[in-house]
């Protein structure tokens, strides 16, 4: 499995990553790297096998729908780049 | 009186009971041995001083009530991925420098109801993601044992740190060896739990389904007092299993006669080092003269546990990681134009480059049309690879084979090879696959670097595998050895 500049471009806007185009050159030939390495994946037949996403095989804990949490906005919001009003700030979205 | 850094946690713990010393003398003795060695080693990010003294006392004053546990003014190092409530929790990345933590971790929050003193944060690789600490934002951290060459990672800074005997004991994560591999090339104790032993609530996350903290210390002795802080139920982590915590330090010193060890053949195939080898089999030795029995097993889809770990891992990554967006914590560029030069831009400057492989191989695998080809593939594999296990644990009590193919390798030996540095955790991986316990305990030295014996066992059997670990350290004493320079 061999990727190109153009795909590891469209791979990182995926991610929202920004890479330096002049960094784009390794980073395709390290990815393709990876990717041929865990090929070796397929040369096992592991049709009718069940996916396992937890080692027990347990089923996903649920908890009742009750509030748990306190208000904490002020002390969460210290951390953070910027806020006004209780709020979040990013850059406008819509004009 | 040994001085108290030659001392194991265990012995520090009856030291204080005793009354030999204070936890505040304690304390000192060990934020002066940081202050003096650890501008060379460069294992801690943050050294928390005056909160460990101020713990210290609190601990003294504790103790003088007559309500003292076994880790009460026991002064320990949190790896740098564990939220510490009004301390810095970088994660080893520049995403993270300003993220001062706003709560403690689950693993915090049981160290200090039983009394223990932080000393500070440790290094490591960012996000947890390396095997060597050379991708940390702070820099590399050098192995005690000889500083031109790695501790080891991600837990890097915490196997060092304990290794020159700057702490008495630290916490560790591993997701495919991160702790057990620098606890051997570092000659120290490292346990991983079972998957769902140990809460991961306020634990950075990585990769979900593999991610398990546990304890690295001197001796077996001293992490199943720490594992005893650290394990038990706790639902704000849905994977966390409800499931009593037995008492892991009973159970030490009892009999091995008859306990069966398996020895995987693919774990002593090409690419072991003959000295390591060497090593491991001496201490097999030393447990059949115990009365163990050694048994031949196989587990046939080892080769495929890296490159299943090299999807999942990544790809649970890519998706823990897409929370750094640079809008409510961590770091955010400078003017940005709009919100996604917002997005792509903080991340961009965010994330070292090993993190930002590993998420572009995460985003791919799970990208249109390659799920089925990568994550489901790898899970399916998971499946084989844990059913090898089941099958060898019909047989044997516990596993044994290396911890690592070679002892500590030179720095940038491997910083621009991502495959061969994911090599060095060839044996440990498989077992976060499974979600297994595993260990890696001292056995001996190759020219003068520490080889780790790596101690398997099935699930939910951690008080076993500390007594098989506790066994060895009574009949030999790799354990206590001590870098010259820090002796």
């Amino acid at each position: 499995m061999s990727l190109d500049a153009e795909q590891v471009a469209k791979i990182a806007y995926l991610a929202r990553l920004q890479i330096d185009d002049a960094a784009i050159p390794d980073y395709a030939r390290n990815l393709s790297a990876i990717l041929d390495f865990v090929e070796q994946m397929n040369a096992v037949d592991t049709s009718g096998i069940e996916p396992m996403a937890h080692p027990q095989d347990v089923p996903q804990r649920l908890r009742d729908d009750v509030v748990t949490e306190h208000d904490q906005r002020e002390k969460f919001q210290r951390i953070a780049p910027a806020t006004e009003n209780g709020l979040y700030l990013v850059p406008k979205v819509i004009e | 009186m040994t001085a108290l850094h030659r001392m194991t946690l265990a012995e520090l713990s009856r030291g204080l009971a005793a009354g030999d010393f204070s936890s505040v003398e304690l304390t000192r003795h060990f934020l002066d041995r940081i202050a003096a060695h650890d501008g060379l080693l460069n294992s801690f990010i943050t050294v928390t001083d005056e909160a460990a003294l101020a713990a210290a006392a609190a601990a003294d004053r504790r103790r003088a009530a007559g309500e003292a546990g076994p880790l009460t003014g026991i002064p320990l190092a949190q790896k740098d991925i564990f939220n510490t409530d009004g301390v810095r929790t970088s994660c080893g990345s520049r995403m993270l420098d300003n993220y001062i933590a706003p709560f403690d971790a689950r693993v915090v929050e049981g160290f200090n109801a039983a009394g223990a003193v932080m000393l500070g944060k440790t290094n490591m690789d960012e996000f947890a993601m390396g095997s060597s600490n050379e991708t940390s934002y702070y820099g590399p951290v050098k192995n005690p044992w000889d500083t031109e060459r790695v501790p080891g990672g991600s837990s890097g800074g915490s196997a060092a740190a304990v290794a020159a005997r700057l702490a008495p004991a630290a916490t560790g994560t591993d997701t495919g060896g991160s702790i057990r591999q620098p606890a051997a090339l570092c000659g120290i104790t490292g346990l991983k739990p079972t998957y769902g032993r140990v809460s991961r609530w306020g634990m950075i996350a990585f990769a979900s389904s593999l991610d398990q903290a546990g304890p690295m210390a001197p001796s077996a002795e001293d992490c199943a007092l720490l594992l005893q802080a650290m394990a038990g139920f706790d639902e704000r982590d849905s994977t966390c299993m409800e499931r009593p915590v037995e008492d892991y330090a009973a159970g030490l010193g009892e009999g091995i006669e008859g306990l069966k060890i398996g020895l995987p053949k693919e774990y002593f195939a090409a690419g072991l080092d003959a000295e390591v080898e060497a090593r491991v089999r001496e201490a097999l030795a030393v447990y059949e003269s115990l009365g163990a029995e050694l048994v031949d097993i196989t587990l046939p889809n080892s080769h495929l546990s890296a490159p299943a770990y090299y999807v999942v891992a990544p790809a649970e990554c890519s998706s823990n990681l897409s929370r750094f967006d640079g809008v409510r914590f961590g770091h955010r560029c400078d003017d940005p134009k709009d919100l996604e030069d917002m997005y792509c831009r903080s991340r961009g400057e965010g994330f070292g480059d090993e993190v930002k492989r590993r998420i572009l191989v995460g985003t791919y695998a799970l990208s249109a049309g390659y799920y089925d080809a990568y994550y489901l593939k790898a899970q399916q594999i998971r499946r084989l690879i844990r059913d090898d296990f089941r099958r060898a644990f019909e047989q044997v009590d516990v596993i044994m084979g290396p911890t690592t193919p070679t002892p500590a390798f030179r720095l940038g030996e491997k910083a621009d090879d991502p495959i061969s540095m994911y090599l060095s955790d060839i044996y440990t991986i498989a077992v976060n696959l499974a979600g297994l316990p595993g260990m890696s305990v001292p056995a001996g030295l190759v020219n003068g670097l520490p080889v780790g014996l790596h101690i398997v066992g099935d699930y939910w059997s951690e008080a076993r595998l500390l007594n098989v670990a506790h066994r060895l350290q009574l009949e030999t004493d790799w354990h206590k050895r001590i870098p010259e320079a820090y002796a």
